[in-house]
C-alpha cells in the first residue's frame, strides 16, 4: 500500500509538476528518475533525530519541513476543505492533495475491483496460439517419410503377442476373466476309481486315525429324562469347576425345553467345533491299547481255601488273666500247656484243653520272651525277663520229668559268648536251623546265615525294607519267613536267591510276628493291624517247583490297645490250631 | 585309545522325532505357513513311548513331530504355493503403498491359488477311507454354512460349503442312508450309514452364529479346516452321485426356478429348503432308482452261528422297514416348526411334505388338502382343525425313526407333555449303564412304567422303604448282616425290575466291602457259627460213610442245617478279599484304578435312579392332589 501511495504520488508530482511535455513522460513509470530524494526505500524514521529528510540530487540536505504547534494545525485541519485528501510525502515531508482520480482508483481498490476503469474483464477471448489444424503448416519443411510408414520395432512387438496368443502362452483379457471364473469354483471329479482299492503313493507314515467324537447320551437331549437334569447341589459343583473345566462330570448343563420351539442356539458351538478343529491338528496321538478285561481278570488264581483244609477258622477259647501287654508265648513240646509272659511281669502257665491259668510266676521284671525247652526229656521254659534270663521250671505235666529237671538245674551252666564281635549294633534276635547246623541273624535290615560247623557266613539275605520285626523259618529248613514293620511279608527261598521270592502285603500295619506250623503246611502272621492271617505255605520236595503260598483266612478279634495288635503267634505244636497274644492282654486260640 | 561309539540319541526315539521349532527351521516356513500345512496335509504331533529320550533329554514338554511326517511335507508341492503368497502379500503390500492401483489389479486377477486334490487322494487312498472320515468335515460344512461374511474367511467358502451339505443331503435321501436322529441341545445329530461306514454329523439349531472373542476362536484355522474339507466333500459327492447314477453338479426335476438370485438369506434358506423337497435326475432314467429289493443274507457266509445269522437278518428287516418308515404319510409342517430337519428325515423316510406356500417357496400343497394325514405343530392350539388328520409334535418324527416304527401318536399329540428324548446312541452293551425306565418301556413291552400305574402306591411304598434301607447298607456296613436278614423274606415279593436293581446295589456292596479294606470289622459269632456248623456238616458226613464200618460208635443224628446263602457269600468276599492281596505288584495300581471306576459308575447309576425316584414320587403327589381337587370339586357339583 506504501508503495502504491508512492506511486501515486509520483503521478501527482508529475502532474502538478509544470514540466514541458515529453513523450515518455507519459508511460515512463520509473521511479528513480523523478525521485527528490536520494536516500532510496530506507524507512524514514532514520532521519527522526535529524533536523533534515535526507538529500536531494545535489546533494544538499532536504530540511524537514516547519511543523507548526498542535493548535494552528488544529485550526488548519478544521478550516481546510481538503483536509481529509491531505496527505504527507515521507520522503519530502510535503503535504499532497490527492485528486479525484486518485481517489477514485483508492476506491476501486479498496472495492476489489480492477484498478482500471477502462478495463473490461469480458471482452472477447482472443486466441492466439489455437489447437486448430492449419491448412498450410506454419513450420516450412515436410513430413519426414518415416511418420508415414509402420514402425517395425512396434511390428515385432505386435507379431511376437500374435505368437503367444496363437502359441497359447498368452490369453487375451477376455479369455483371461473366463478362466478366472472358471477356477474359483474347485472342480471334481472322479478322484477315487474304485471304493476300496487304494493307489500307491507316498503317504502319512504309520498314520493314527484322529478317534471320532463321543455321541451324545440322554442327558444332551433337549427334552432329557428328569433324573439327567442337575439338582442344585451338582448345579453348585459344576459352577465351582468354572477354572477346571475338563474335571466337571459333563461338560454342558443339561436342559429341558417343553418344545422344538423354545429350544435356542448353542452358544458355545462354535467353540466346540474350534476345539475340536485343534484336537485335530494340535493333539499329539499315540496309539493306545484299551484293556477290556475285568478287574477280576488281574486276581490271581488261587486254590480255594476249603481244599486246603484243616487250618484254624474259629476263634475257640480266650486266655484272660494278664493285666498287660502279652508279649511272647510259647508251647509245651506235648501240646498240652502253654505259658505267656508280658510286660505285666508275671509268667503265666495254661493248661490248652481247659483254658485254665495253671501257675503263675512272677519274674520281677518285664517278660521280652520266653521259649519252652523243645527237648521233653526236660521241663524248662527259658524267659527272658528284664536283663536277666530265668530257667524255670514250670512243674507241670509229668512229676519224674520235673523233679529231673529241678536235679539239673543245681548244676550251674558255664556261659557263652555266642554272638558275633561285628555285628554288634543292630542284633536283635536269633534262631537256629537245627538240620544244617547253621545259624541266621537278623541284624535290622538284612538276614546274615552262618554255617556253625566251618564259623563262616554262608549268606545275607537281602530285605530291601526298612526294619525287619521278625523271622520264622520254615521246617524243612530251606524257607525263612521274613516280616518287617512296613507291613511286609518276604518269603525266601534259600535255594534260589538272596532276595525274597514272593513278597506278601496281607497286612495293613507292621507285622509283629510271624510263625511256621511244624507238620502242616500253615503259617500265621499277626500284625498291628490287630489281624491273624493263616495262609498256606506248600513247599513241595521238587527242587523245580515254587512253594505255594495261598492266605486262607483273616482272623480279627483282638482289640488295640496303644496302637498294638498282635504282638506274638505260635501254632499248636501238633494240632493246626494257632494261638495269638495280644496287646489288649488276652491270649486267643483259634481252631 | 579313542573309542568310536555312537553318540546319543542319533539313534532310537531321539532320532524319530523332531521339535516342532526345529521342524520349521527345517522346512523354512512361518508358524502360521506350518500351521496351514499340517492341517492342509493332515500331519499331527506324536506322542513318544519315552518322552526324555524323544526331546533329547531337554526338559519341558515340546510338540514333538515325527521325522518322517515332517521329510513328507518337505516334498510337498504346495510349500511352493504357500511360498508364492508370501511374495503375492508382499508385492501387493508395496503396490498398495505406493497407491500404484493398476499393479494391484493386475495382481489380484492372478493370484495364486492352491490346489488340494492331490492331497486328499494322499489322505484318504480309498473311498470307505473318506467317508470313514466324513463326520468332522459334514459338522464344519454345516457350521460354515450357516455363517455370514466374516473378515479373513474366502468369502465363497459359506456359499460353497451351503451347495456341497445340500448336494450330501440329497445323496442321503436318494439312498435313504438316513438311521438315526437326536435332537440336542446343541443342534440335531444325524446318524447314516452309506457303504457300511456310520457318519454321524451335527446339524446346529437356527442362529448358531454369533461373534467370538479373538483369543478364544481363531476363524482363520476353521476356515483353512474348511478349505479342504469342501474339496473332499465336493469328491465324495462326486462319486457319491456317480455310484447312484445321478447327475454331478445335481439336477432337480423341477426347472422352473433354475436360476437362483440371491435375494437376501432367508430367501436362500428357504430356497434350500424347498431343494431338499425335490427329486434328482438320474443319469440314465433306464435304470430304476433305488431298488427296493429283498435282501438276502448269505447262508454260507463264514458265521455258523445260526443264532448270529438270526440276528442279522432281522437286523436288516428292520432297516428295510425303517427305509420305507414314512411312506404313504402326507406330512404339512407348519411355519412355527423348524423346517430344514424334518422336511430332510421326512424326505429320507419316504413321506411326503409341504409347508405354508404364502410364507415360504417350494410348497407342493395346501394345507386344506384332506388327504393329508399328519400335520406337525408346535403351538398349545389351533383354531381351524381337520378331522381327518392328527396333529402331532416334531418330536413324534424323531423318535418313531429312532424306534424303527410308527410310534402311537397319543402322546405327542398337539398341547401334549411330550414324553422325555431319548439318544438312540447310547449302546447297553456295557454291563455298568442307567437305562431310564423310558428306554427300558422301549426295550421290553411288558415293562411297565412306574409313574403311569395308578394304583401303585403299595409298591412305591415298599420301593421308598428300601430305598431307605438300601442307603442305610451304604452307609453302615456294620449292621449288614442284620440287614440282610431282613431282605431276605422280601425278595420273594418283588417284581422283576427290582429284582435287577437288587443285584446292582449288591453289586456295590460287594465294592464297598472291598475298597474298605482291612479295617474292617466282622467276623461275628453268628459267622463262626457257621464254620462250626460246616464243620459239623463234614463230620457228619464223614461218619455216614464209617457208620457201617464202625457201629460201635455212638453217633447222634445231627440236625440239618442249611448253608445260609449270604453267610456263604460273605466267606467268599473275604476269601476274595485276601486273594485281591495277592495281585502282582505290575498290576496291583491298574486293579485299584479299575476298580475306582467301576465304584463311581455304580455311584453315578445310583444318584440318577434317587433323582428319578424323587422326581416320581414328587409327580405322584401332585397327580395325587390333582384328582383330589377334581373329586371335590365334582362331589360339589353333586
Amino acid at each position: 500500500m506504501q508503495e502504491h501511495k508512492d506511486d501515486i504520488c509520483n503521478k501527482t508530482q508529475a502532474k502538478n509538476m509544470p514540466n514541458d511535455e515529453d513523450e515518455y513522460d507519459e508511460y515512463d513509470s520509473s521511479d528513480e528518475e523523478d525521485t527528490y530524494n536520494t536516500v532510496g526505500n530506507v524507512p524514514m524514521k532514520w532521519y527522526d533525530d535529524y533536523n533534515h529528510l535526507g538529500y536531494d540530487w545535489d546533494g544538499k540536505k532536504i530540511p524537514k519541513p516547519e511543523k507548526g504547534d498542535e493548535l494552528d494545525n488544529f485550526l488548519k485541519r478544521m478550516e481546510d476543505p481538503d483536509f481529509w485528501r491531505t496527505i504527507k510525502d515521507p520522503q519530502t515531508g510535503q503535504n499532497i492533495i490527492l485528486s479525484e482520480a486518485d481517489i477514485d482508483l483508492i476506491v476501486r481498490i479498496q472495492k476489489q475491483k480492477i484498478p482500471d476503469v477502462q478495463f473490461d474483464e469480458y471482452a472477447p477471448w482472443v486466441d492466439w496460439f489455437t489447437s486448430e489444424v492449419m491448412k498450410t503448416p506454419l513450420r516450412k519443411f515436410p513430413e519426414h517419410k518415416r511418420s508415414f510408414l509402420p514402425s517395425k520395432i512396434e511390428a515385432k512387438k505386435v507379431s511376437k503377442l500374435v505368437h503367444a496368443l496363437k502359441m497359447g502362452w498368452m490369453k487375451s483379457t477376455a479369455e483371461m476373466q473366463k478362466d478366472r471364473e472358471k477356477n474359483q469354483e474347485p472342480q471334481f471329479y472322479m478322484l477315487w476309481q474304485s471304493d476300496d482299492q487304494a493307489e500307491e503313493m507316498r503317504r502319512i507314515h504309520k498314520h493314527i486315525p484322529a478317534p471320532k467324537r463321543h455321541l451324545p447320551g440322554h442327558a444332551e437331549s433337549y427334552n432329557p429324562p428328569s433324573e439327567y437334569l442337575f439338582d442344585n447341589k451338582e448345579l453348585k459343583e459344576w459352577n465351582k469347576l468354572k477354572t477346571t473345566p475338563w474335571k466337571r462330570k459333563l461338560h454342558f448343563i443339561p436342559q429341558k425345553y417343553n418344545s422344538l420351539r423354545e429350544v435356542p442356539a448353542y452358544s458355545r458351538y462354535i467353540k466346540e467345533r474350534f476345539q475340536r478343529c485343534l484336537d485335530l491338528y494340535l493333539c499329539p496321538r499315540a496309539l493306545k491299547m484299551r484293556l477290556t478285561i475285568e478287574p477280576e481278570a488281574l486276581v490271581p488264581q488261587l486254590p480255594s481255601p476249603r481244599d486246603l483244609q484243616p487250618f484254624p477258622t474259629t476263634m475257640f477259647m480266650v486266655f484272660k488273666g494278664h493285666t498287660d501287654m502279652v508279649r511272647s508265648i510259647t508251647a509245651e513240646p506235648g501240646g498240652q500247656f502253654i505259658a505267656s509272659g508280658g510286660d505285666d511281669m508275671l509268667l503265666k502257665i495254661w493248661e490248652v484243653s481247659t483254658g485254665r491259668c495253671l501257675k503263675t510266676v512272677p519274674c520281677g521284671g518285664v517278660i521280652r520272651n520266653i521259649a519252652w525247652c523243645p527237648n521233653q526229656t526236660i521241663s524248662l521254659i527259658a524267659v527272658a525277663a528284664d536283663k536277666k534270663v530265668l530257667l524255670i521250671n514250670p512243674g507241670v505235666g509229668d512229676d519224674l520229668i520235673s523233679s529231673k529237671t529241678d536235679e539239673l538245674l543245681e548244676i550251674i551252666p558255664q556261659s557263652e559268648k555266642i554272638v558275633i564281635d561285628r555285628v554288634r549294633s543292630a542284633v536283635q534276635w536269633d534262631q537256629v536251623e537245627r538240620e544244617h547246623w547253621s545259624i541266621g541273624i537278623r541284624t535290622q535290615r538284612n538276614v546274615r546265615v552262618y554255617d556253625l560247623v566251618k564259623q563262616e557266613m554262608v549268606k545275607k539275605l537281602l530285605s530291601n525294607s526298612q526294619w525287619i520285626s521278625t523271622m520264622a523259618i520254615h521246617p524243612g529248613g530251606d524257607n525263612v519267613l521274613v516280616a518287617t514293620y512296613d507291613r511286609k511279608m518276604l518269603w525266601f527261598d534259600l535255594d534260589l536267591s538272596t532276595k525274597p521270592y514272593q513278597t506278601l502285603r496281607l497286612h495293613g500295619a507292621g507285622v509283629r510276628a510271624v510263625a511256621f506250623h511244624k507238620q502242616y503246611p500253615l503259617f500265621a502272621s499277626g500284625g498291628d493291624d490287630r489281624g491273624l492271617i493263616v495262609s498256606h505255605g506248600m513247599v513241595y520236595n521238587d527242587l523245580l517247583q515254587n512253594p505255594l503260598i495261598v492266605p486262607l483266612k483273616r482272623l480279627c478279634h483282638h482289640e488295640s490297645y496303644n496302637d498294638f495288635g498282635i504282638l506274638d503267634i505260635m501254632f499248636h505244636p501238633i494240632e493246626p490250631w494257632v494261638f495269638s497274644a495280644g496287646a489288649d492282654s488276652t491270649i486267643r486260640m483259634y481252631t | 585309545m579313542v573309542v568310536i561309539g555312537k553318540k546319543k540319541y542319533q539313534s532310537g526315539e531321539g532320532a524319530q522325532f523332531i521339535t516342532r521349532r526345529a521342524a520349521l527351521r527345517k522346512l523354512q516356513l512361518t508358524l502360521n505357513d506350518f500351521r496351514k500345512l499340517c492341517i492342509l496335509k493332515g500331519i499331527y504331533p506324536r506322542e513318544p513311548r519315552n518322552r526324555k529320550r524323544a526331546q533329547k533329554g531337554e526338559p519341558g514338554i515340546k510338540t514333538l513331530y515325527h521325522k518322517k511326517d515332517i521329510q513328507f511335507l518337505m516334498h510337498e508341492p504346495i510349500i511352493w504355493k504357500l511360498r508364492d503368497y508370501k511374495i503375492f502379500n508382499r508385492k501387493i503390500g508395496r503396490a498398495k503403498a505406493m497407491k500404484d492401483f493398476a499393479k494391484i489389479k493386475k495382481y489380484l486377477s492372478n493370484h495364486p491359488t492352491l490346489k488340494l486334490d492331490h492331497i486328499v487322494k494322499e489322505r484318504y487312498p480309498t473311498f470307505i477311507d473318506a467317508l470313514r472320515d466324513l463326520d468332522d468335515c459334514l459338522t464344519l460344512c454345516f457350521l460354515f454354512s450357516t455363517f455370514p461374511s466374516l473378515p479373513h474367511i474366502p468369502r465363497d467358502q459359506s456359499l460353497l460349503c451351503r451347495r456341497l451339505t445340500i448336494e450330501f443331503l440329497h445323496a442321503v435321501i436318494y439312498t435313504k442312508a438316513l438311521r438315526k436322529v437326536f435332537i440336542s441341545i446343541k443342534g440335531y445329530y444325524y446318524q447314516a450309514e452309506i457303504k457300511g461306514q456310520t457318519i454321524t454329523w451335527i446339524m446346529p439349531h437356527h442362529f448358531c452364529f454369533e461373534p467370538q472373542a479373538k483369543n478364544e476362536v481363531d476363524f482363520k484355522v476353521m476356515s483353512t479346516f474348511v478349505e479342504f474339507y469342501i474339496i473332499m466333500l465336493g469328491f465324495v459327492n462326486y462319486r457319491l452321485y456317480h455310484t447312484l447314477n445321478l447327475h454331478y453338479p445335481p439336477k432337480l426335476t423341477n426347472t422352473g426356478n433354475n436360476e437362483k438370485i440371491l435375494v437376501d438369506e432367508e430367501a436362500y434358506v428357504s430356497e434350500r429348503i424347498s431343494a431338499l423337497n425335490v427329486s434328482l435326475v438320474s443319469l440314465d432314467p433306464s435304470i430304476p432308482a433305488v431298488e427296493d429289493d429283498e435282501i438276502e443274507i448269505d447262508q454260507f457266509s463264514s458265521e455258523t452261528d445260526a443264532t448270529k445269522i438270526e440276528a442279522a437278518r432281522v437286523e436288516a428287516e428292520k432297516i428295510q422297514k425303517l427305509k420305507n418308515l414314512f411312506k404313504g404319510i402326507k406330512v404339512f409342517i407348519n411355519r412355527e416348526v423348524p423346517r430344514e430337519p424334518l422336511v430332510f428325515i421326512l424326505r429320507c423316510f419316504g413321506g411326503e411334505v409341504s409347508w405354508d406356500k404364502l410364507l415360504f417357496v417350494g410348497a407342493t400343497f395346501d394345507e386344506n388338502d384332506e388327504t393329508i394325514t399328519h400335520q406337525i405343530v408346535d403351538r398349545p392350539s389351533i383354531n381351524k382343525q381337520y378331522v381327518s388328520r392328527y396333529y402331532i409334535q416334531p418330536q413324534w418324527i424323531f423318535d418313531s425313526v429312532n424306534a424303527r416304527e410308527l410310534l402311537p401318536a397319543e402322546k405327542y399329540l398337539m398341547g401334549a407333555i411330550l414324553p422325555p428324548h431319548l439318544s438312540p446312541f447310547i449302546d447297553n452293551r456295557h454291563d455298568q449303564t442307567y437305562i431310564p425306565p423310558e428306554e427300558r418301556a422301549l426295550m421290553d413291552p411288558n415293562y411297565k412304567l412306574d409313574n403311569l400305574e395308578a394304583d401303585s402306591d403299595e409298591e412305591v411304598k415298599n420301593d421308598d422303604n428300601e430305598n431307605e434301607q438300601e442307603e442305610i447298607e451304604k452307609k453302615k456296613m456294620k449292621i449288614q448282616a442284620d440287614e440282610i436278614t431282613k431282605k431276605n423274606p422280601r425278595k420273594k415279593a418283588k417284581r422283576e425290575n427290582d429284582d435287577k436293581n437288587e443285584n446292582e446295589h449288591e453289586e456295590i456292596e460287594v465294592q464297598n466291602d472291598l475298597s474298605s479294606g482291612s479295617d474292617e470289622e466282622e467276623e461275628d459269632d453268628d459267622n463262626d457259627n457257621v464254620q462250626i456248623v460246616e464243620e459239623e456238616e463234614k463230620n457228619k458226613k464223614k461218619k455216614q460213610a464209617q457208620l457201617e464200618k464202625k457201629k460201635k460208635m455212638k453217633v447222634q443224628a445231627g440236625e440239618i442245617t442249611k448253608e445260609n446263602s449270604w453267610e456263604k457269600a460273605k466267606r467268599e468276599k473275604q476269601e476274595y478279599r485276601l486273594r485281591e492281596k495277592m495281585i502282582k505288584k505290575k498290576h496291583r495300581k491298574l486293579y485299584k484304578s479299575m476298580m475306582k471306576g467301576r465304584e463311581e459308575r455304580a455311584k453315578e447309576i445310583w444318584l440318577l435312579r434317587k433323582k428319578r425316584r424323587i422326581h416320581d414320587a414328587e409327580e405322584k403327589e401332585k397327580r395325587k392332589e390333582q384328582r383330589k381337587q377334581l373329586n371335590k370339586s365334582k362331589a360339589v357339583k353333586v
